[in-house]
């Protein structure tokens, strides 16, 4: 298993540098410093001066990928692109536009993230295939009909209602939970409730239909049949051969569903006012802090490998053809 | 008057050319038609297609934009000419859907001096009225009756020339063809047809009716009509939805058959390719490239003619970084394919044949991926329409000048915290994305269906 | 309970089982009507039909495990005094792998592969024993003892392993274990054998045999094969379009089929006898079951039809005690069928084929040929193996001559056809077609020769564009290789062409999916046929389709050769078709050739022991002609790890320590036949030919 993880940490670096290069080539090709400097400086008709001491100030006086005015290996490395790009590599993510340490605020906001974003991965994939099952144990009759219709309805919804209604009936109308903000510790539970529920509760409609067709598409295969054959009942049919099967598409799935939990980070966080990098990300965006999207467009693509990664080990768990295959 | 052609109402005309031409040209091959065959005869295909299609109709009449005069900077839309009343008549501030006084009390300076805190007259809602707490209701009821009698009427001249087109086109009596129609055993489902059809004349005239006297919908923060607002929305919409798709459809095509066809290094570069792109989040991607353009767009000020023309690229701008992220998914679905398909009999037996790569490549591999392509086009629809909204909340969707129903919901955030609650906005602009959206996943389910081999098999 | 209806010795009996499709807003289908079956004690009844008949859909009925639009609409089945069609199904799931068990045609998804086989078999164990046997310790032991009576050796370490990591063969093996764990008292197996290869067919029969003999099981055995058929049951009832037409015991059925259908049938399976003549094909196809109507349903392609049978439905009719027919030709006593032998058609009273008398003159030569499909692991794709596929053939073809290329699936003859179309780039060795290497041509040089070898495949549902008519589709080689650029000609050639493989002109403007299998392979043929190849390529071309359509394309191809004077590449695994068509034979073993020579040398004194084993593993239906059994134990190895020395050297009943060491030079043993084996050496150990019964 070790010697597995190492290449597929091996296999990831050479998406990290396209990554990495991809960013480097949006933040710097498209617009040059001076354009940044103009666009945070906030007015036109800035003096010249005054975009130079910016730039100064926070490095981007550097030349982009060469600088013949140093000698030796600072050529390459006193660089825009050796210190604003390849440091991130070492996760070394440099001062914010505002002046911040990023790493440090990336650190303190990783908890928060986590904490909501985990609940919902877990809780929500649990949800949705006990309903998924349970529709197919009623296949081909009214409920399932009806539960499709329902579903559909529900996928049809915009996340944004889920998140408004919710706050909505849950905070002003029946006053169950605080309505936004964040603590530390085990106070922080009772402002996660509901940003998880509404994750979970926005999820269903789509993860329900979709584990509801792998199912079906398991439930007619040959091995199916045998189990009826030996005599099994349909609900051991279902949890025990069908379900086992099932999870390996559903596993493979949950890769797809990883952007989406970036994208409802930044809705939730911002919206329940959690500090997690969510909204760190949002804040930095309207304050168009370039330094701060340029870490989190990397730290994004590493953090969606590592969830990559880690699918990929509990899809090994679950299919022994692939397992045995590794070890 | 003339002419103003936007970049995305260019596209999205050359779209519905394209549409009309492939319809065509399906028309008269069999395996083309057969799958549509299957969808028309759905009838909640033809209800939703029926809907999407009245959705479709305002927003090609909205990407029609006119500058009025020579001098003037402002470029309207025939939708906005058409419903030149609603954009017109702003009121001050808020006002609640059909009121006639506003929703805030106001510092009245009366004729004898005195100061009163009063809710003052609408300047357009309900204005027609002498004595608004008292007529109101029966004259709202009496226009909307007005409407809905128009709309039937309307709604009977259209049902009748189509059902004798339709015996037209049969060869049978009319009153056959009504009867068939009435029972509901025609291939195609009239009868559904007609009953949305119904349904939709009904609510549209008996709110163009209302919408002449009232703000049907309420209106807004610097007192727009919402219902106009939620209207001018759709274009937005649709062009997100379509366009995305399209704007990368040529490179998805290309690269993922190349790379199922040729394999080896070609492949290599291909897979690495959209691996390294599909693995930057697409927000994250999204917020980064909204944030440069910005930048560039600020910076460049000079280069756009008007607002409208800049909000317009900005969408475009939009429609292709979304295309990006929804790019790879596609380009990773044909490679596969393509694979599969280049192990098929008919591949190795037009190679012994000695047929050349790029007529396999058009004759066979291409019109056998064509399918899924189609199913990816209809069911990423809806999905960008809700993708445009959740984007213009965070602030890096389409222009904030332009009217969308992200952006509605964006300006409306706080509203239910108001006191008293303001809660049209938000309504307005979820019930029509849901409508829209809805329709739409109904007809994509019937076209995967239609479409997915495997789904048919499963029948 | 309710009293048995039945004698009391049938230990399951169906009556009027009649089962129908349900369809949206549509009429039902009736697919299968008013079938009676009854079986005895340690009998085995063969349900004899072709695809699509509704043999399946009975065994899935008698399970009560129907697909959900398929409904029994009436009828009976008597499990001893049980009536299995009134059971609650939760009684229902006791009979099922308990009494009554079922085996199913593909081994290799019937079982979960996510779950180990020990579980697998556990699970039915634990289902149908006794509360007291329900503990871990004693199932698991249960489970040791099934895999065990299968012939699995090492069951303990086996029953840890998941099905991936069994052969097909050994997964059909744990499939009769499970369906044994619960004692049944009938068993139904459902084409048990027909995803095997011939060998391990064999032993799965012979297993099915030895566990009947010793249990006393009762076996309803479901198949298309009639030699199978010949080989292991009492009784057989044959089946067509939802209707049993003959029943009778089998020595009386292969004596004297009463059936019109089940006369041709029998004739038109192919034999080294019929090989001057034509094969009985029966015309037409099996009538859509939504079209049935009143009368004899097989009366539109029977030969000896009459008036009455396309109005009345036959009854059924007493031929002699055991043997009963539903055709009206019996209701007036014995028929004489001597009536309907007309003189064979003209085109059979033939010359011999050319290549029997006249000396080969190589059309194309094969030369060391090797296909090895690297292994590619990691980042940068190091090969850290092969697959060796073909590893050392050699072959020739001479004009106008058929060699039959057999072996198993997996054994690599396929790989050979696809490598010598350069379809597969060889790895190594020649191709030589007229005296031009093709292995080393490129890009518009080798297209233009394509059109002297050209191939047709074995699925003919998957070799036509689905998108293309039918006039695009043949017609295509004759456009790409600039053969008849201008449209209007290419239609009359396309015609022509159609017309040649016996189809109709109004096919042009059709897609394939509006033709059977026998028409499409019939299209594909004339699709091959278009660029006028001088070598045919057959890659299984008749395995997908039934035998009476079987025996139609293999008429067809008889006649074009004779007057096309093309030659083929016949390759198959089904040694009766090559008795029929071939002139020559190679036997393939696991990416070499073994064995090669006249068929007539090969198919009655096979020199190389895999050759023997594969021969006396074919079911065979005249069973005076039926060899001694030389069964292989084992199966193919894995040609990444093909064993050193001779590949075939670990299954082989006469390796010697020498076979491991080196591999056998090849051996002339005759003017024609050559056979790649130390043992013809051995002077005192001469291989005996196994058909000494002749």
């Amino acid at each position: 298993m070790t010697a597995y993880l190492i290449r597929r940490i091996w296999q990831a670096l050479p998406i990290l540098i396209g990554v990495n290069v991809l960013t480097f080539m949006l933040f710097f090709v498209l617009n040059s410093p001076d354009d940044m400097a103009r666009m945070q400086l906030g007015d036109k008709r800035v003096t010249q001066t005054a975009i130079d001491n910016w730039k100064a100030e926070h490095g981007y006086h550097l030349p982009l990928l060469y600088n013949a005015s140093a000698s030796g290996i600072e050529t390459v490395t006193d660089t825009i692109f050796f210190q604003k790009s390849a440091k991130l590599f070492v996760f070394d993510f440099g001062l914010s536009d505002s002046g911040r340490d990023i790493g440090y605020d990336i650190s303190q906001r990783l908890w928060p993230s986590f904490a909501i974003a985990a609940p919902s991965l877990v809780i929500g994939l649990m949800v949705n295939i006990s309903l998924a099952l349970l529709i197919v144990l009623f296949r081909a009759t009214v409920i399932d009909l009806m539960s499709v219709a329902v579903l559909v309805v529900l996928l049809s919804i915009s996340g944004l209602f889920y998140i408004i209604a919710g706050q909505f009936v849950m905070g002003k109308l029946l006053h169950l939970v605080p309505i936004s903000g964040y603590d530390t510790g085990l106070n922080a539970i009772k402002f996660l409730v509901l940003p998880i529920l509404i994750g979970v509760v926005a999820g269903i409609g789509s993860g329900v239909r979709l584990y509801r067709t792998f199912f079906l598409e398991e439930i007619e295969r040959d091995y199916v049949r045998t189990a009826r054959a030996k005599g099994v009942h349909e609900w051991v049919v279902l949890f025990r051969h069908v379900f086992r099967n099932a999870l390996i598409p559903i596993l493979t799935g949950v890769v797809a569903i990883l952007p989406l939990l970036f994208m409802g980070a930044l809705l939730t966080e911002s919206f329940f006012g959690i500090p997690g990098l969510g909204s760190y990300t949002l804040d930095a965006i309207n304050r168009q802090d370039f330094a701060i999207v340029r870490s989190m467009v990397f730290l994004g693509a590493v953090l969606y490998i590592v969830g990559l990664i880690l699918t990929d080990i509990s899809y090994t768990i679950a299919d022994p053809r692939i397992r045995l295959a590794n070890s | 008057m003339t002419l103003v052609i936007l970049t995305t109402d260019a596209l999205l005309f050359l779209l519905v050319i394209g549409i009309i031409s492939f319809g065509i040209y399906a028309a008269r091959r069999e395996h083309l038609r057969a799958p549509w065959r299957h969808v028309v005869r759905s009838s909640i295909a033809v209800a939703a297609l029926i809907i999407c299609s009245s959705y479709l109709i305002i927003g090609l009449l909205d990407s029609i934009h006119l500058r009025t005069s020579p001098t003037a900077t402002q470029v309207v839309s025939v939708f906005d000419l058409w419903c030149d009343s609603l954009r017109t008549r702003d009121e001050k501030t808020y006002s609640a859907p059909f009121a006639t006084h506003a929703l805030a009390k106001e510092t009245v300076m009366q004729a004898d001096g005195t100061v009163m805190r009063v809710y003052p007259r609408l300047q357009y809602g309900g204005a027609h009225l002498i004595d608004p707490v008292h007529d109101r209701n029966s004259d709202i009821l009496r226009t909307a009756l007005l409407g809905m009698i128009q709309g039937l009427f309307a709604w009977t001249l259209v049902v009748l020339a189509v059902i004798q087109l339709f015996a037209w086109h049969s060869r049978q009596p009319f009153n056959t063809a009504l009867t068939a129609v009435w029972r509901g055993d025609t291939d195609i489902p009239w009868r559904t047809a007609f009953i949305t059809c119904a349904a939709l004349f009904i609510v549209g005239f008996i709110s163009a009716e209302l919408s002449q006297h009232y703000h049907i919908l309420g209106t807004d923060k610097v007192g727009g009509d919402v219902f106009y607002q939620s209207l001018k929305g759709i274009r937005t919409g649709l062009v997100i939805g379509t366009l995305t798709t399209l704007v990368m459809l040529p490179a998805a095509i290309v690269l993922g058959i190349m790379a199922g066809y040729f394999r080896g290094w070609v492949d290599d570069v291909i897979q690495y390719l959209y691996t390294t792109l599909s693995s930057i989040p697409g927000v994250l991607l999204i917020a980064a490239a909204i944030l440069m353009l910005q930048t560039y767009m600020t910076n460049h000020a000079e280069d756009f003619n008007s607002l409208v023309e800049r909000a317009d690229l900005r969408l475009l701008f939009l429609c292709l970084i979304l295309g990006i992220t929804s790019w790879t998914g596609l380009c990773r679905l044909l490679r596969g394919e393509t694979l599969k398909l280049r192990q098929a009999d008919y591949v190795q037996a037009a190679l012994s044949l000695g047929v050349r790569h790029s007529t396999i490549l058009s004759r066979h591999i291409l019109p056998n991926v064509l399918p899924l392509v189609m199913i990816t086009l209809v069911l990423d629809f809806s999905g960008l329409v809700l993708a445009e909204a959740v984007l213009s909340y965070v602030n890096i969707g389409v222009d904030p000048t332009m009217h969308s129903w992200g952006n509605m919901i964006n300006s409306a955030r706080l509203e239910l915290a108001r006191e008293p609650i303001v809660w049209w906005s938000l309504t307005a602009a979820f019930l029509f994305m849901f409508i829209l959206v809805l329709a739409a996943n109904l007809f994509a389910d019937v076209v995967r269906d239609a479409f997915d081999p495997r789904m048919s098999n499963r029948r | 309970m309710t009293t048995p209806l039945l004698a009391i010795e049938n230990l399951f009996a169906v009556q009027n089982l009649s089962i129908h499709f349900e369809r949206h807003a549509q009429p039902p289908i009736a697919v299968v009507s008013g079938v009676d079956l009854h079986l005895q004690r340690g009998e085995t009844l063969a349900l004899l039909g072709e695809s699509g008949c509704g043999k399946s859909l009975t065994a899935l009925a008698l399970m009560r495990l129907l697909p959900p639009a398929a409904r029994i609409s009436g009828g009976r089945v008597q499990l001893e005094a049980t009536n299995l069609l009134a059971l609650p199904e939760a009684q229902m799931r006791q009979v099922r792998g308990g009494r009554l068990a079922m085996i199913f045609q593909e081994p290799q998804t019937s079982l979960n592969p996510v779950l180990t086989i020990g579980a697998q078999i556990a699970e039915a164990v634990r289902l149908h024993a006794k509360p007291a046997d329900r503990q871990p310790a004693r199932v698991t032991r249960r489970v040791l003892q099934l895999l065990d009576s299968v012939g699995i050796s090492a069951p303990a370490r086996r029953m840890r392993d998941y099905p991936h990591q069994l052969s097909g063969g050994m997964k059909q093996r744990v499939m009769i274990a499970m369906a044994l764990a619960g004692d049944p008292q009938v068993l139904i197996a459902d084409e048990p054998t027909t995803a095997l290869d011939v060998t391990i067919q064999a032993q799965v029969l012979q297993l099915i045999k030895d566990l009947q003999r010793d249990t006393g099981l009762a076996v309803l055995l479901i198949t298309h094969d009639l030699g199978v058929v010949a080989e292991t049951a009492d009784r057989l009832a044959v089946m067509y379009a939802g209707q049993l037409v003959e029943v009778a015991d089998c020595a009386q059925f292969f004596a004297a089929p009463a059936h019109p259908y089940s006369r041709k049938l029998l004739a038109s399976v192919p034999t080294a006898a019929q090989r001057h003549g034509k094969l009985a094909a029966i015309p037409g196809r099996v009538p859509p079951l939504d079209q049935v109507s009143g009368g004899c349903r097989f009366a539109e392609r029977c030969f000896a039809v009459q008036p009455r049978c396309q109005s009345t439905v036959p009854n059924w009719q007493q031929v002699q005690n055991a043997q009963q027919v539903r055709c009206h030709l019996w209701q007036n006593g014995a028929v004489d069928w001597t009536r309907w032998d007309t003189a064979p058609p003209a085109s059979v009273v033939t010359t011999p084929p050319v290549a029997e008398i006249t000396p080969p003159a190589h059309l194309l030569e094969v030369i060391d040929l090797k296909v090895h499909f690297p292994i590619q692991r990691g980042l940068f794709k190091r090969t850290v193996g092969a697959v060796r596929a073909v590893d050392g053939v050699n072959l020739t073809l001479a004009a106008g001559e058929t060699l039959a290329l057999v072996g198993e699936s997996g054994c690599g003859k396929t790989t050979v056809g696809k490598a010598i179309l350069q379809l597969e780039r060889p790895t190594g060795g020649q191709v030589r077609y007229a005296g031009v290497e093709l292995t080393q041509l490129r890009g518009e040089a080798l297209r233009q020769q394509r059109r002297a070898l050209q191939i047709v495949f074995q699925d003919p549902f998957a070799a036509m564009n689905p998108r293309l008519l039918v006039e695009d589709i043949v017609g295509e080689g004759l456009q790409a290789l600039g053969i008849e650029p201008q449209r209007a000609r290419r239609r009359q050639r396309v015609t022509e062409l159609l017309d040649l493989v016996g189809i109709d002109a109004t096919a042009l403007q059709r897609y394939p999916h509006e033709f059977s299998g026998g028409q499409r392979q019939r299209i594909c043929i004339a699709r091959a046929l278009a660029v006028m190849p001088q070598v045919l390529i057959c890659d299984e071309p008749t395995s997908a389709l039934d035998v009476s359509v079987q025996a139609q394309i293999l008429n067809l191809l008889k006649e074009l050769q004779q007057q096309l004077g093309i030659s083929y590449l016949f390759i198959t695994h089904n040694l009766a078709v090559v008795s029929y068509l071939a002139q020559r034979v190679a036997v393939m073993y696991l990416g070499r050739i073994v064995e090669l020579g006249m068929a007539a040398e090969v198919l009655t004194a096979p020199r190389h022991p895999y050759t023997q084993a594969l021969l006396s593993a074919v079911p065979v239906i005249d069973p005076s002609a039926r060899r001694q059994p030389v069964r292989l134990s084992g199966d193919l190895p894995s040609p990444i790890t093909p064993p050193s020395g001779c590949h075939f050297h670990p299954r082989c009943p006469l390796a010697r320590p020498q076979c491991a060491q080196m591999e056998p030079p090849v051996v002339a043993v005759s003017a024609t036949q050559q056979v790649r084996c130390f043992a013809v050496q051995w002077s005192n150990h001469c291989v005996k030919p196994a058909n000494d019964a002749k």
